[in-house]
């Protein structure tokens, strides 16, 4: 790799609106995988559209923090020039797509939560992030009601679906505990109102996420082990080969604009 | 999901032929009319509008994947943003093709078995690769708008859901030339290294985009009677003739080399081209161009690894409604 890493003045602040952009951007970026692949061309559409709200996402909030941190950083640089150790995502959402049950059940357990993460964040003190956090809700719940009516379609499809599906809840219930984890960077913005406590959130969650699980005639696991690490920099093997794809031509022709 | 059965048409009367219907068709081609789905056409009307839509509806679908290469390598964000748009858009177009193919009588389910079994063709262009961000600019200036030379005549088509079809694709392929434009000239613009990927792509892409308009006019099989049916009203020279003077100024302007040191402009003011490699067109036609089999290859295995989850739909679907009628009989 030829362009050097930037570095991040990783203020609460800064922190905080890194880490919602970089699970909206890998999870878009998962979703974009699937274009021209999908197993029939409405989810072609669907996927892409899901990509593009997030895709859309990633880009305000990496607005935002560039104008919190005030140095030369912008959406691109924090996209594109960051490494493993810099990216703030969640575990959950830089998993690979797998089959269509995978893709789904990873998007169902991230989107049930998002939903209920955005519209509480419309009442944040900060008007941007409020701003944001109403356009965000609004395509949450879309993706909400997307990946639940797949959900139950697959748990109560035919034998094949219901197996792949139980074996993507399986393979992903791991990594849905890190949404709802706070460190002592976020919890001052907590208590200054700039921010929720996630943490308010895992009741509702659960129950959303086992309403539907019940209806699609599948199980949530029963080990609660959860995996950590991504609110660190301490990612999953996975992250490190996409975004070596990701970022391979600002990595490779220095200075370039595209 | 394309399960619908359209292409039973048992107890009417369109399959019958008489000279009368076929003069009253003709008349009402000749006085501009539109052609709608349940008006009577002649059987051999339905099969050419059948084979074009569905060959149209296939390129749009094959054509998601060389820029879909580059969706995950995108230069920037909104690169990225925009290309993932355009290519949904393509997908769309493939859509309502098949839509408007279906209106014909044929469904979706046998259009697509048709190109997956290699039958029925699409684009010749979409079996070359992209090989650098350079091609999804060249092929958003050059390949989105030969489509658009080749389609602007397509609105005034006589078959009302094609013409109707093609007003929306229209606008959204002219937004996607643009697009692509505005990449080669950022390219043209920026470092050494990337006007010359820029030039590089155009060398490659040139060619095979001449031959997007399909054989000269005189071995062309289906031109003459389109041309009577109003489903074609400009032919393939023509409209390579419109394309190519359309481009000469913009690879001006971009400051790019055509790769045809022999082309000049004539009295008229047309830029005249060397002779077109109609043997490479045929051969990629014919299944051997450099990335044919890759793409079938990648239709199919999207097709084959999806079919669980359309099975799994059907069932579901099935069940929910023998749910519904069970509680109703309650």
């Amino acid at each position: 790799m030829a362009v050097a890493n930037i570095e991040v003045s990783e203020t609460p602040l800064v922190l905080y609106a890194l880490r919602r952009a970089d699970d909206a951007l890998i999870l878009g970026h998962r979703l974009s995988e699937w274009c021209g692949h999908a197993p029939a061309l409405e989810e072609d559409m669907a996927l892409a559209n899901m990509g593009l709200d997030l895709l859309g996402q990633a880009r305000e909030l990496y607005g935002y923090a560039a104008k919190v941190e005030g140095r030369d950083n912008d959406e691109d640089k924090f996209a594109y020039l960051r490494d493993v150790r810099q990216y703030r995502n969640l575990l959950l959402v830089e998993q690979p797509n797998g089959d269509f049950a995978r893709t789904l059940v990873r998007q169902f357990f991230y989107a049930a939560f998002a939903d209920l993460y955005w519209r509480a964040m419309m009442a944040s003190k900060d008007p941007t992030l409020a701003a944001i956090a109403a356009k965000s809700e609004k395509e949450s719940a879309y993706h909400l009601r997307h990946s639940s009516e797949w959900i139950v379609r697959l748990g109560d499809g035919t034998a094949e679906s219901h197996r792949r599906a139980q074996d993507a809840i399986d393979h992903l219930w791991s990594y849905t505990g890190e949404m709802f984890a706070v460190d002592d960077s976020e919890r001052g913005l907590i208590v200054s109102g700039i921010a929720i406590d996630p943490a308010s959130l895992q009741p509702r969650w659960l129950k959303t996420v086992t309403g539907i699980v019940n209806e699609a005639t599948l199980q949530l696991p029963a080990n609660n082990w959860m995996q950590k690490g991504g609110r660190s920099g301490s990612h999953s093997e996975h992250l490190g080969h996409l975004l070596s794809e990701l970022q391979s031509l600002p990595r490779t022709f220095p200075g370039a604009t595209w | 999901m394309y399960t619908q059965a359209l292409n039973s048409s048992d107890g009417d009367d369109r399959g019958i032929e008489d000279a009368g219907r076929a003069a009253q068709f003709q008349a009402r081609i000749d006085a501009d009319d539109r052609i709608e789905p349940n008006d009577w056409m002649p059987a051999a009307y339905r099969k050419t509008l059948t084979r074009q839509i569905s060959q149209h509806a296939h390129s749009e679908i094959v054509g998601m994947l060389p820029e879909g290469n580059w969706i995950t390598r995108a230069p920037s964000l909104r690169r990225k943003a925009a290309l993932l748009a355009k290519v949904q858009d393509e997908c769309g177009h493939g859509l309502y093709l098949y839509a408007a193919a279906e209106t014909l009588g044929t469904s979706r389910e046998e259009l697509v078995d048709g190109m997956l079994s290699g039958k029925a063709k699409y684009s010749s262009i979409f079996n070359y690769p992209t090989l650098t961000w350079a091609d999804i600019g060249t092929i958003g200036w050059l390949v989105d708008g030969a489509a658009i030379m080749n389609q602007i005549p397509l609105c005034r088509c006589s078959y009302g859901p094609y013409a109707r079809a093609m007003i929306r694709v229209c606008k959204e392929e002219s937004f996607h030339q643009r697009q692509g434009f505005e990449i080669m000239v950022t390219l043209c613009r920026g470092t050494a290294e990337q006007k010359a990927m820029a030039q590089n792509a155009l060398n490659r892409w040139w060619w095979p985009v001449l031959m997007m308009f399909g054989p000269p006019d005189q071995a062309s099989q289906h031109s003459d009677t389109s041309t009577k049916w109003k489903i074609k009203r400009f032919s393939n020279d023509e409209l390579r003739q419109k394309f190519v003077d359309a481009t000469v100024p913009q690879a001006e302007f971009l400051g790019l080399t055509i790769p045809d040191p022999g082309m000049k402009q004539n009295a008229n003011g047309n830029w005249e081209y060397s002779a077109i490699d109609w043997d490479e067109f045929k051969q990629v036609l014919a299944g051997n161009g450099p990335c044919n089999r890759d793409r079938l290859a990648a239709r199919r295995k999207a097709h084959d690894e999806g079919a669980w989850v359309r099975e799994a739909a059907a069932a579901y679907a099935e069940k929910r409604k023998n749910r519904q009628l069970a509680q109703a009989a309650e």
